[in-house]
């Protein structure tokens, strides 16, 4: 069997260790666009910070490709895909042909039309390792005090506590009323927001970046609605990320908000399979296909396909949103329908203010599909456990926010069952 | 593979398998000086609930799809391909919690070491985890499963 992978990441990385548990020999060959080792991907806000070193970036040990028999070419961008021929071509003229291929090229990031940003010093993206050393060697070679964060995601809230970190003055521009406006509510956005100040970043919310002002072609300020101007010599644009199809785009593989998949991780070409934020997942508790683009999924996917492509026959089930951030020492997690509010949702929730905390639980007949957590997230795990089992909370409903919540809370089969392992009973 | 089982109806709660588990997982590995000297930096990998009459002690399950696993987005964690243990490295760890996030029992703590996690580990280099071999009332099981479901 000849096993083609696109992409070198979490799904890549998933697939290749789920190919080798079904399938010893056959020949696995990796292309990447990005020339470096396998590495982690949230980690580069760590790296611009200085909190963890280049070494440390490895997602896999530097043996990972000789261990799992891969054969990598790193530096090798797919430009095109050939479904019926069955191979793909290279922006260097080569040509790899497959027996079976994985597409895990990920997400790329959405930047918007915004006036004075096309072509200005000082304007930067933060999604892959180039743009933490594009970045960090713009504060070494350029007089940078002051930076505006363009979005309040999971990605800028990242760069903005790794700038913080720099010593810099950082203000976070969100167009919602909230941080991490997907999934979290005002009260867990207050808190962060506080945390946010305790270190002297500021955060504007309700709005945007109209406009990027340059001297001499480098970024010195940025206007924002209602005309506000603000002084900064750096900009990072996290808006989001979308799937990264683009060059897909004349491969015939069907395309929605991203690459379509079946329950099987398969595209719509025979022998062509995909995983990670390139695809258009089934989110189980929204009960639709979007892009869900999460490490962890990636990684699942990524075996699932993996352990597909080499013969074994394995269906996703799905998963749902979840993050955990830690912002400024607070530690925050939210999983699964985290903001839903009125018919047929009922929400339980706890305020600490004094200790910073906050809990929430969103539950849809008596079954929990959505969690926040700040402050306090020990055993948030459990949380998570009770939503993907979709299991009924009703009689212990008045636990869930309890102190001393834990597995004892719960009906005794259920801990029984998690305890012993699925398969193994008592 | 051999895991630790807990019953429920032998515990007593008295957190002896609490006590060992520091002391194991300390620098020392001496009783006084973990409880002293190290006090308050070492994190006991297994955790004893107590809720009215019921007790038990939990750890890692070792689970076969770890959600640990698969969450961890600095590959921190990992598993022994020869034993199945799943290890976590706390030089790798950056303690983003993602981990304790995915655990569906609730074994992943954070760690009092440092700003990283803390898991069961199944007593790496012992001959049988001291949480078991200590438990005076014989409330923990250190065996196969699988293979006596075979
Ligand atoms: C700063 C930051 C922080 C994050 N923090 C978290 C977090 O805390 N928790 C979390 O769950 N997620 C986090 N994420 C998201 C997480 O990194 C992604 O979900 C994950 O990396 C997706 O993995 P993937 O393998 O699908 O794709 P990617 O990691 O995007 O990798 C895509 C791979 O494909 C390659 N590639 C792309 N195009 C081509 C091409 N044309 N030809 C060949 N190769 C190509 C790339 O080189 C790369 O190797 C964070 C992301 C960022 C940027
Ligand atoms: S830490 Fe939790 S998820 Fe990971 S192997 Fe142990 S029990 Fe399973
Ligand atoms: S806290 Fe450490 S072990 Fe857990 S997911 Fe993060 S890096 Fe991995």
């Amino acid at each position: 069997m000849n096993y083609l992978v696109i992409g070198n990441s979490a799904a890549a990385v998933g697939a290749v260790e789920g190919i080798r548990s079904v399938d010893a020999e056959g020949k696995i060959t990796l292309l990447a666009a990005e020339p470096d080792h396998t590495y982690s991907r949230p980690l580069i806000s760590y790296l611009l910070a200085g909190k963890v070193g280049p070494e440390r970036l490895d997602y896999r040990p530097a043996d990972f490709y000789e261990k799992f028999k891969v054969e990598a070419k790193l530096g090798q961008e797919v430009v095109a895909v050939d479904t019926a021929a069955h191979t793909v071509a290279t922006k260097a003229g080569e040509k790899f042909s497959y027996d079976r291929l994985l597409i895990a090229t990920g997400g790329r990031p959405f930047v918007p039309e915004i006036a004075g940003l096309a072509g200005a010093r000082g304007a930067f993206t933060f999604t892959a390792l180039d743009d933490a050393r594009r970045i960090d060697q713009y504060l070494k070679e350029s007089a940078v005090k002051e930076a505006v964060v363009l979005g309040g995601g999971m990605i800028g809230l990242k760069a903005a506590e790794a700038l913080l970190a720099r010593g810099l003055q950082v203000t976070v521009v969100e167009l919602a009323d909230r941080l991490l406006s997907t999934s979290f509510d005002r009260a867990a956005s207050e808190l962060l927001e506080a945390a946010l100040e305790r270190r002297h970043a500021a955060v504007c919310l309700g709005g945007t970046v109209e406009k990027v002002i340059a001297n001499n072609g480098a970024v010195s300020a940025v206007s924002l609605t209602g005309g506000r101007e603000l002084a900064c010599q750096l900009l990072v644009v996290a808006i989001g990320v979308v799937p990264n199809v683009e060059f897909l785009k004349s491969s015939g593989l069907k395309l929605g908000r991203g690459l379509v998949v079946d329950d099987h991780l398969r595209t719509s070409a025979p022998d062509v399979y995909a995983a990670g934020d390139v695809v258009e997942g089934w989110d189980f508790l929204a009960e639709t296909k979007r892009p869900l683009p999460i490490l962890p999924l990636a990684c699942r996917q990524g075996r699932i396909a993996g352990c597909n492509m080499a013969g074994r026959d394995e269906s996703y089930l799905g998963g749902m949103p979840m993050n955990a951030i830690e912002i400024c020492d607070l530690p925050t997690i939210s999983v699964g329908l985290a903001n839903a509010s009125g018919e047929p949702y009922e929400v339980l929730a706890v305020r600490n203010p004094e200790r910073r905390t906050y809990r929430k639980v969103v539950l849809r007949e008596n079954k929990i599909v959505g969690l926040i957590l700040i402050g306090d997230i020990d055993r948030a795990g459990i949380f998570t456990g009770l939503i993907e089992n979709k299991v009924d909370v009703g009689p212990i409903k008045h636990l869930l926010l309890a102190e001393e919540f834990g597995l004892l809370s719960l009906d005794s089969e259920y801990r029984k069952h998690m305890v012993s392992g699925p398969g193994i009973e008592v | 593979m051999k895991r630790i089982y807990a019953r429920e109806d032998l515990c007593l709660g008295c957190r002896l398998c609490e006590i060992h588990c520091l002391v194991a997982h300390s620098k020392s590995r001496r009783i006084i000086s973990a409880m002293t000297r190290e006090k308050g930096q070492i994190t006991p990998r297994c955790k004893v609930e107590e809720s009215g009459q019921v007790t038990f002690a939990l750890q890692c399950r070792h689970c076969e799809h770890a959600r640990c696993l698969e969450a961890c987005m600095t590959g921190a964690i990992t598993r022994d391909p020869a034993t199945g243990v799943v290890l976590h490295n706390a030089d790798k760890c950056v303690g983003c919690w993602m981990c304790l996030m995915s655990c569906p029992v609730g074994a992943i703590q954070r760690g009092r070491e440092g700003h990283v996690a803390s898991k069961c580990d199944l007593c790496q280099g012992e001959a049988a985890p001291v949480c078991v071999a200590n438990c005076p009332n014989e409330a923990l099981l250190f065996e196969d499963r699988e293979e006596r479901k075979k």
